[in-house]
């Protein structure tokens, strides 16, 4: 038996409709009522001027094991997101071999336990490795405990196998993620086609080529009658479609990652391979849209798309290094710098809601809440925080990030899973 | 050589040559200038001089290439530089060896200067980072291939004898062309009017954007043009969406003897080679009277040998 009371924060718990200061009292790894407070040995922790929030949820995010442990581990991602303050991660199926399968599942749980500070909860592949040709053993991969399915990395291309795949995940009751990028339309791009990719010369990535998935899966999603959540949202006409579709009652949703609403295409002008991710940076306009985006709820979750290569791998030549950026370490500082603080869009209270409530309402998690009995994890945010991003201070076991040297207002502070602190500041 | 023998004094403090975006008009008009004497030294009995002796020169072609590898290897022969040669299949890339661990080797051994030809936009500045050698742009993707537009641009200066006001038409593959961005780029530093020509896959209007005209009517550009550079259309690269085929793309931008007629009579008609003869360009055109094409092959190597000195006197 042991309790912890957090003091004097300013507890936020979208769920519960919540923002006061207020003590938030922990007993023995679930958040409890002050009254359960009898005899136990009580830690007490001064939350005096900070925020006291759910533990964060990063619904996307690549754990490189199995595969490719050079790049990150569940280990050391794990530790990252608590240093983000994270305290459930959900990583991509996109691993050697694929979570194609309930073995491989069992296997990333059972290291997750094993390794992991914080929750790290699988998702599984819609087709057999990934391949966009045959469905994966989608039923099998809900029994070994994935959150949902997607093929992210990849997009299946086949709407046939995909809307087969969308009246599978309904029947077992497994929300669909997408990455939404039409391999015909998008060729061999490597950045958003526009004025930069012209200058460069570089292959561009249109932003039709998402846009044509999202409707794809706004038509699904409406015949199947079963939600369809699409990553990464990176093009203004995405944002337009999917505003339209919800207006309409579609089970459709769409995800912001920090490098979309912080960068633009113009990044991209000495070749630096950290401005690299699928999809790619896009133009101001698609930026605004974004924002509006947020700012209006047709865009309701944020998430990092933490994507580490090592510094080998993205020290090449820009159309051959891979895609992709780490995240978890920067993410929850930029959202808070460019959404709270910059551009004004949201408040810190709609910002924890994307962060918990709303990743928790979709995949069905026990998290995202401070309600009494829910498990105790905790993040305190400090909003007004100024600090620099330092990338060789990363928990991670990669670097690839653009932020480095960046200054930025808010972040979090301590981060605590089923009442134990596993990172601070 | 001295530089003393110049019109413009200038102080050159590049190592690298990467493209033409970067360049001021004062730097490129002091290349061309700086040719200008290195032409003379081609018509020489002895076509040699001192310039770059004890250098060592590395060709080296990731992407395949004869014409400009030749050329290049010919201009450092002259400037007394000891070149070697490196192609794709001859290095450790075909190993699996990274572009930087390949070229950090080359400097291992001493390289003075290194030339890259490579197929990936941004190749040459990458090593131009990560090198003290000078780094010179032979052709990175479909990024710049900046000796080819001073080549263009030198034998314009030369045949019209400037290059501001003048109204040069670029037609072809602009979308996948490095020497269509190098023209574009050098000649409006210049003063000159560009107009891009070809189908509108292969030209796209975000080329505006760049400060040129863009058109898909060629008999409505060809009258009123001073130059015309036609650019090779590499059938052999593009993905099929992008043209309906060959004899399509001659009926509708082909300079045929028909079309020339729409010349004006002193219009330069360039190509920066290799020609697809009855492609893009009809023979009797190619071998005409107003064209230049193998004034710019000999231009190409004074140029060459220009931005070699110019470069190889700055890398440390």
């Amino acid at each position: 038996m042991s309790a912890i009371i957090i003091r004097n924060g300013r507890v936020i718990d979208p769920a519960n409709k919540r923002d006061e200061v207020v003590d938030l009292t922990i007993v023995d790894e679930r958040i409890a009522d002050q009254s359960a407070i009898k005899n136990q040995k009580t830690e007490t922790i001064d939350a005096k001027g900070l925020i006291v929030a759910p533990g964060l949820i990063d619904m996307h995010v690549h754990l490189r094991e199995p595969g490719f442990g050079h790049k990150e581990t569940i280990a050391s991602g794990a530790h990252a997101a608590a240093a983000g303050g994270f305290t459930t991660i959900v990583c991509m199926p996109n691993t050697l071999p694929a979570a194609d399968n309930p073995a491989t599942i069992a296997w990333i749980k059972d290291r997750a336990n094993r390794t992991a500070s914080v929750n790290v909860l699988p998702t599984g592949a819609i087709s057999k490795n990934i391949a966009g040709e045959e469905l994966a053993p989608i039923g099998s991969l809900g029994q070994a405990g994935v959150v949902a399915i997607t093929d992210d990395g990849h997009c299946v291309q086949n709407h046939e196998l995909m809307r087969r795949a969308v009246e599978y995940a309904r029947m077992v009751g497994l929300p669909v993620l997408d990455h939404c990028q039409d391999y015909n339309l998008v060729g061999n791009g490597v950045v958003n086609e526009g004025y930069w990719s012209t200058l460069l010369g570089l292959p561009g990535w249109p932003a039709a080529g998402e846009e044509a998935i999202v409707m794809r899966n706004i038509l699904l999603a409406e015949l199947c009658d079963h939600h369809i959540h699409c990553q990464h949202i990176s093009a203004a006409g995405s944002v337009r479609l999917i505003r339209e579709a919800q207006a309409r009652g579609v089970k459709i949703s769409g995800e912001v990652c920090p490098h979309h609403i912080a960068l633009t295409d113009e990044a991209i002008q000495n070749f630096d391979t950290n401005y690299k991710m699928n999809p790619p940076l896009r133009s101001k306009a698609d930026v605004d849209a974004i924002l509006e985006g947020i700012a209006d709820g047709t865009l309701s979750i944020l998430c990092s798309d933490h994507a580490p290569h090592a510094g080998f791998e993205k020290e090449v030549e820009f159309d051959q290094a891979p895609f992709g950026i780490v995240g978890l370490e920067t993410a929850l500082g930029i959202f808070i710098d460019q959404l709270v603080h910059k551009h004004h869009k949201i408040d810190i209270v709609r910002l924890i809601k994307m962060y918990t409530l709303e990743p928790a309402k979709l995949l069905k998690l026990d998290a995202g809440t401070l309600s009494v009995g829910a498990p105790a994890d905790v993040t305190l945010i400090a909003s007004d925080l100024e600090w620099t991003v330092r990338t060789d201070q990363f928990q991670s076991l990669s670097r690839n990030s653009p932020f480095d040297g960046w200054k930025l207002k808010g972040r979090a502070v301590r981060t605590i899973v089923n009442g134990k602190t596993v990172w601070s500041l | 050589m001295r530089s003393g023998c110049l019109k413009n004094e200038m102080n050159w403090n590049r190592k690298d040559l990467l493209g033409l975006r970067e360049l001021s008009a004062d730097e490129i008009n002091f290349i061309l200038e700086t040719a200008d004497a290195f032409k003379q030294v081609g018509t020489r009995e002895i076509k040699k001089v001192p310039a770059l002796r004890g250098k060592t020169l590395v060709n080296f072609f990731v992407e395949p290439s004869t014409r400009t590898r030749t050329s290049f290897e010919l201009a450092a022969f002259r400037l007394s530089a000891d070149v070697i040669n490196i192609s794709a299949t001859t290095s450790s890339l075909t190993k699996g060896e990274t572009l930087k661990d390949t070229a950090r080797n080359l400097e291992a051994l001493h390289a003075d200067i290194l030339v890259l030809r490579h197929s990936s936009a941004g190749a040459a500045q990458f090593l131009a980072q990560r090198l003290k050698s000078s780094v010179i742009n032979a052709g990175d993707g479909a990024h710049e291939h900046p000796t080819q537009g001073l080549l263009d641009m030198y034998t314009i200066r030369e045949k019209r004898g400037r290059i501001d006001n003048l109204h040069v038409v670029i037609v072809g593959d602009i979308l996948f062309s490095r020497v269509a961005r190098s023209n574009i780029f050098g000649l409006t530093k210049l003063g000159a009017r560009v107009t891009l020509v070809g189908p509108s896959t292969l030209v796209p209007r975000e080329f505006e954007k760049l400060g040129v005209t863009v058109s898909n009517q060629i008999d409505k550009v060809l009258p009123d043009a001073d130059v015309v550079n036609l650019l090779r259309i590499q059938h052999e690269r593009q993905r099929k969406e992008y043209f309906p085929g060959i004899s399509e793309y001659t009926t509708l931008f082909g300079l045929t003897k028909e079309r020339a007629k729409l010349l004006k009579p002193n219009c330069l008609v360039m190509h920066p080679g290799p020609i697809n003869r009855g492609v893009e360009i009809d023979s009797e055109v190619a071998d005409g009277l107003q064209s230049v094409i193998l004034d710019q092959v000999t231009n190409g190597l004074a140029v060459r040998m220009a931005v070699l000195y110019l470069c190889g006197g700055i890398a440390a």
